[in-house]
């Protein structure tokens, strides 16, 4: 099977690879997939007062079409505010990369990391809420 | 420097052999004849240089000329030899004994015969993905017609214990078909020996031409079987068509030379194997082998690189050509069958790589794939969330993952 130039491309140079701190309440942590399955995402967003996703970063085990994905989310993702970054779906990712129909289920895993990353911003900032108002 | 693409893939497919295009060559030309021609000296031409290929095949595996028959491939062998005996002996039961990590021919020709009636035991391997002779004991009853057993398995090149395998099975007094595509040729292997009653061959498994099989047939005791393929009655009217005179030509000239240059050949792939795999391992932390670490066809190397996909990791090496058991280079979106027989757990499954060595392969290119090997395994590790995760001390057995 024959990679798209935008794969090859995200493979090689992938952007944003990296590790935030998971304790910062500002970062979001999202964790999809499974070893099982060949595919494994984790994407981590840093999220401003504003709401605004000031940073991104990822690591993934999979093929090369589940690390492009990945890594053109992070692209995509910054600057964006949260409500935007939950609009990008997978049909989204898929184009841009030109995914193969047997490759539609790494787009979908960065789709979900998205959301998972959110909600894992969302959860730490209403614990944070409730310490703040027990106060 | 080396030159790229390199290939490694010697279990898929073998190049050429130069010596091999040219005594196929004047087949395609001057001597074009059809051998089932008998009137003139076109046709006795072409027969006379298929019945010298057929001893050449068969002396390969230590039998006679004339109890080869010529196919399209290893795949029309195995059908051949799993329908036809299926077929002529259903009245003596219904059913037949494999094991789980054959070729798809075997087990998709199985499993179609289990739609018609048909019981197949599939046997286990041990971890390895060896059969213990044993079991195939047990497995067989009163109404079991056929044993069939690969010599040496295509992904990991686990040997079998073939010849005791074949001494159980005449014992029981069944057939015994050994699918032999991987080992002829490769390591020692002689018809008498497991004590085969069919063999299923392949010529471009061996330097041969693509489109060329043979499937040997013992003569005494008599085995028979219906053909799938009716017409001429050509083959003694086992396999009707036309035969491809280039074709089997190259494919006695290919088993002549693998058999004269297999000792010395198996001894020098054998090193390289083992060059590359130390050459890895040395460097590389948590990389499984699979398969056998002896009995283990001198040009296969199956290796489990944890935390990285085999997709992934070969798109890193693009300039050698290799395959994986992951899923995500087939269709089918599971991983190797073979490996999952053999018990390898599915992220190991879907983190194997396949190297295989054979005739053309040079040190130089072993170093060069070893240094690439370590290199992107490295850059791909640091990438992976389940590497960074080990090493903060995770069990990932810990984690409640989400299948999809």
């Amino acid at each position: 099977m024959a990679y798209s130039d935008k794969v090859i491309d995200h493979y090689e140079n992938p952007r944003n690879v990296g590790t935030l701190d998971k304790d910062d309440p500002s970062v979001g942590t999202g964790l999809v997939g499974a070893p099982a399955c060949g595919d494994v995402m984790r994407l981590q967003l840093k999220i401003n007062a504003e709401g605004i996703i000031e940073d991104a970063k990822f690591k993934t085990f999979g093929c090369g079409s589940a690390i492009a994905s990945s890594s053109l989310v992070t692209e995509w993702v910054k600057g964006k505010t949260v409500e935007e970054a939950l609009k990008i779906s997978n049909q989204a990712i898929a184009e841009e990369l030109a995914l193969p129909p047997v490759k539609i289920h790494c787009s979908v895993l960065a789709e979900d990391a998205i959301k998972a990353a959110i909600a894992d911003y969302r959860r730490k900032q209403e614990q944070l809420q409730q310490k703040q108002q027990g106060k | 420097m080396v030159k790229t693409p390199i290939y490694m893939d010697y279990q898929a497919t073998t190049p050429l052999d130069p010596r091999v295009l040219e005594a196929m060559l004047p087949y395609f030309t001057a001597h074009f004849g059809n051998a089932a021609s008998r009137s003139h000296v076109f046709g006795w031409q072409a027969e006379e240089a298929s019945e010298k290929a057929r001893e050449q095949v068969a002396s390969l595996i230590g039998g006679s000329g004339r109890e080869i028959i010529w196919t399209s491939g290893a795949t029309e062998s195995i059908n051949l030899a799993i329908k036809g005996i299926a077929n002529f002996y259903a009245d003596r039961g219904k059913h037949i004994v494999t094991c789980k990590t054959e070729h798809p021919a075997t087990l998709d020709t199985c499993k179609r015969l289990e739609r018609s009636g048909w019981e197949v035991t599939y046997l286990d391997v041990d971890r390895t993905g060896r059969l213990d002779p044993e079991a195939v004991r047990e497995a067989i009853t009163d109404k079991t017609v056929l044993v069939s057993i690969m010599a040496a398995n295509n992904e990991i090149g686990t040997i079998h214990p073939i010849n005791e395998i074949g001494e159980i099975v005449k014992e029981k007094g069944a057939f015994f078909h050994v699918d032999a595509v991987q080992a002829a040729g490769k390591i020692p292997f002689d018809v008498n020996a497991c004590k085969a009653d069919l063999v299923s061959l392949s010529a471009h498994k061996m330097y041969g031409p693509k489109g060329v099989g043979a499937l040997w047939i013992r003569r005494r005791p008599r085995v028979r079987l219906t053909p799938i393929i009716d017409g001429g009655g050509h083959e003694r009217g086992m396999r009707s068509g036309t035969i491809n005179v280039p074709g089997v030509v190259g494919f006695g000239a290919a088993a002549e030379i693998a058999q004269k240059e297999l000792p010395e050949e198996a001894e020098r792939i054998l090193r390289l194997r083992k060059r590359l795999h130390e050459k890895i391992v040395s460097r590389l932390e948590d990389v499984y082998l699979n398969g056998h670490p002896e009995h283990r066809i001198p040009g296969n190397l199956n290796l489990s690189f944890a935390y990285v996909e085999g997709e992934g990791l070969m798109m890193a090496l693009k300039e050698v050509a290799l395959s994986s058991g992951s899923a995500c280079t087939s269709a089918s979106l599971e991983p190797s069958h073979v490996l999952r027989a053999c018990g390898v757990s599915e992220d190991l499954a879907h983190s194997s790589i396949r190297f295989g060595l054979g005739r053309f392969t040079t040190e130089e290119e072993v170093d060069y794939v070893a240094d690439r090997v370590v290199e992107a395994v490295t850059r791909l590790r640091e990438m992976s969330p389940l590497y960074e995760m080990v090493k903060e001390g995770i069990d990932l057995k810990s984690i409640a993952w989400t299948a999809h």
